[in-house]
């Protein structure tokens, strides 16, 4: 009946009171994705506590302690639609504590949209929130230039923020950025294009939304499967799957193809692909990020953790790793203290030998040799892992590059991690030799 | 050539497929959620999607509250027994004999006293994850529910103190004693369940589909509710027979019947794409104030 509609997930960041909630109350307002209960519940509110007037921030801020403090402490997801596409938003806090909210939030993102006060312009949390935005690779970045009415919709203002951007962006990692000048209070440009902004061309933020490509914001390059969970029925009642050996997975980058040659990392096993295996049938061909279940041709030994990969292009194999790194606990990160570390399906004890840098939010230059990473801070680092990671750099894969650190004990999540590209891929004949 | 796509479902699909593959690899005692309501019949069929051909690896688990819907009960029966799973079922009845749930003097709902028996269940077969269907799209306490919602030893969810979710990379570590509340649906919408349950052609039980029932509205205001046994009509109270449906199942005390001519899962769609109101806006229970719900989640509801 209906053409595919594709799932676009973005991310709000700005400092507290730039509107982040208003905003994204507005686009759920306009696009009619409001229900009259949720009017009625927000009516309820302004009269409770807004002296009358509905606030739309009261939308996302959804638990009490937000309410009464009038912040949001934590990741909100909204969820609307429009005949294009369905969106889903992280509603990530501005505040400089809540930085890790804030990779929470964007790590899944095809987009982030960094609110910036018209009237403040360019200030600390807007070059820490596109500094993180370009550290997690997040394909796209909107700059929304928020209460631009109370600067009288003055272009001279939106060209002078735009121009301070424009210094520091080419420092980072962005590829695709758009700046739009809207009021999210009022609702210009937000949805519809405004009267106020005849010398804005672009497409208003939604449509903005609806448009971006994102088709290739998966990785297609350079087949990935890390094994989850070996599939071995305990009592099949069909014969035919007495001997089925299946390797279940989601597919962290690339393509596979039945007949394909694989080989599973790290023994160095090679193989060729007998089957995708569905529930809902097999397939000839499956593609990053389907979840499939592999059977080999060949009956070797695989289990959770392993990575079967194409042998067109061969990720890294390392203990020795270096990675820039998000600290995300109020203990600080503590050089030579043992964590766990999860990387695609894998746990494996580690130990951070080194800290290199921490990272100057002002300026994006790296410190050397700071005494610890606190809160909040991004620096480089060196980790010693007990087992060999498999492994390629962020930059070229955002699943197969990237590892959570765990402290032992309190099993707190205390970092997010991305790993530098491997200095050689693995070499399989010397694995071939290992056999 | 084939396209590298995936559509809105599929891309919900595979992530909710991995959230599942996840927690039968992480943990040793798990169990899934099934109530017989529409996203828990989501949830099994993505647990065949995740580990067929073999058995799925975790039983089934259902907290009766006594005032099940009987055509709910019945298909959760049926399907499990279907799928050749083992469904526990603990009655929040039981627990009341038992000292475990405590009702406060006049208290009629069973909705809270859901959470000790289901806390007194995980802890009598030492489940150390269990699987929901809850969806961030229905509460906004829920809206700020990680994947992986970490309990304490008292099966307390504290808001203030979540483990940041980062990729794809849950943290599914517990100590003892403690445990996960795993939610594989957290980023699917009504819409999307309903959609999922038609491209799957999933059975669903009959109360979801228009038929007449005898409906009470208490003292003549409110939303209707199903005259049962639970609800039998005083003098003040209207009572009509009606063409109704449930949008969204809890107890038979306090689900709201919408009046609707629905028969098939594609006029559901279409009556959502054009509902008003949101699903839960027919729960007296979330209603009861603001903060209803994330109150009910910090004590262990789901």
């Amino acid at each position: 009946m209906s053409h595919p509609i594709e799932i676009l997930r973005f991310n709000t960041c700005g400092s507290v009171d730039d509107g982040k909630s208003t905003l994204i109350g507005r686009l759920l307002y306009d696009s009619k994705s409001l229900m009259e209960d949720q009017l009625e519940a927000l009516e309820r509110s302004a009269d409770i506590t807004g002296g009358g007037q509905i606030n739309l921030a009261n939308l996302t801020d959804g638990l009490r302690a937000e309410r009464e403090q009038g912040i949001t402490i934590d990741v909100a997801y909204r969820y609307f639609a429009t005949p294009r596409r369905k969106f889903i938003v992280a509603d990530t806090p501005g505040h400089v504590q809540y930085t890790r909210n804030m990779v929470t939030g964007a790590s899944t993102a095809n987009l982030s949209i960094v609110l910036v006060d018209a009237r403040q312009g360019v200030i600390e949390q807007s070059r820490r929130h596109t500094y993180i935005a370009s550290l997690l690779r997040i394909p796209h970045l909107v700059i929304a230039v928020n209460k631009m009415d109370l600067v009288g919709w003055s272009e001279a203002r939106f060209t002078e923020i735009r121009d301070a951007f424009e210094q520091f962006l080419p420092l980072l990692d962005i590829k695709d950025v758009k700046f739009i000048p809207l009021s999210a209070l009022n609702g210009d440009n937000v949805v519809d294009p405004s009267k106020e902004t005849p010398w804005y061309v672009g497409p208003s933020l939604l449509g903005h939304l609806e448009t971006v490509h994102i088709a290739s914001d998966w990785n297609l390059h350079g087949f990935r499967l890390p094994v989850q969970w070996v599939n071995r029925p305990n009592n099949p009642r069909d014969p035919r799957l007495h001997d089925f050996r299946g390797l279940s997975g989601q597919i962290a980058g690339g393509t596979v193809r039945v007949g394909q040659p694989v080989m599973v990392l790290p023994a160095g096993h090679r193989s060729t692909v007998k089957e995708i295996w569905t529930h809902s049938g097999s397939l000839e061909e499956a593609f990053c990020p389907q979840s499939i279940t592999l059977v080999l041709a060949d009956d070797i030994d695989v289990s959770r953790g392993d990575m079967i990969v194409g042998l067109d292009s061969l990720p890294g194999a390392s203990t020795e790793l270096h990675a820039r790194l998000c600290w995300m606990h109020p203990k600080p990160l503590q050089k030579g203290k043992k964590y766990f570390l999860k990387h695609t399906t894998q746990t494996v004890q580690a130990v951070v030998t080194a800290i290199e840098n921490r990272i100057n939010i002002h300026t994006f230059e790296a410190e050397p040799n700071p005494s610890e990473l606190a809160m909040n801070d991004i620096g480089e680092i060196r980790i010693k892992t007990a087992k060999p990671l498999i492994f390629d750099g962020y930059s070229h894969n955002r699943l197969t590059g990237a590892c959570i650190l765990i402290e032992q004990g309190t099993n707190a999540t205390v970092a997010a991690c991305m790993l530098q590209p491997p200095v050689e891929p693995i070499r399989p004949e010397y694995n071939d030799f290992a056999i | 050539m084939s396209s590298y796509h995936l559509d809105h479902l599929q891309y919900l699909e595979t992530e909710a497929i991995h959230v599942m593959r996840e927690v039968a690899a992480e943990f040793e005692r798990p169990a899934l959620m099934f109530s017989g309501g529409k996203d828990s019949i989501c949830l099994l069929r993505l647990a065949e999607k995740a580990f067929r051909p073999s058995d799925i690896p975790m039983p089934f688990l259902n907290v009766d509250t006594g005032h099940h819907f009987p055509e709910l009960n019945e298909f959760r029966d049926s399907r499990a027994a279907e799928l050749g799973g083992k469904l526990i079922i603990r009655k929040v009845e039981d627990a009341i004999k038992a000292g475990i749930a405590v009702p406060t003097p006049g208290e009629v709902s069973r909705n809270r006293l859901q959470i000790p028996t289901l806390l007194a269940a995980i802890d009598e077969f030492q489940f150390d994850c269990a699987i929901g269907g809850a969806r961030r799209d229905e509460e906004k306490a829920r809206a700020k529910e990680r994947f992986f919602s970490f309990r304490d030893s008292f099966g307390q969810w504290d808001p203030k103190n979540q483990r940041p979710e980062i990729w794809n990379l849950y943290n599914a570590r517990v100590n003892p004693g403690e445990h996960m509340r795993v939610f594989p649906l957290s980023n699917w919408t009504e819409m999307d369940v309903w959609e999922y349950i038609r491209r799957e052609n999933l059975q669903v039980p009959t109360i979801y589909f228009s038929h007449r029932r005898q409906c009470i509205r208490l003292g003549g205001r409110g939303q209707w509710l199903p005259v049962s046994e639970f609800l039998v009509p005083r003098p003040n109270d209207e009572v009509k027979e009606l063409v109704v449906r449930v949008r969204t199942i809890g107890d038979i005390i306090s689900t709201g019947m919408v009046e609707s001519p629905a028969n098939t899962v594609d006029d559901i769609i279409n009556e959502i794409a054009a509902a008003r109101v949101t699903e839960r806006g027919s729960r007296a229970d979330d209603k009861a104030s603001e903060a209803a719900m994330e109150d009910r989640k910090k004590q262990g509801y789901f």
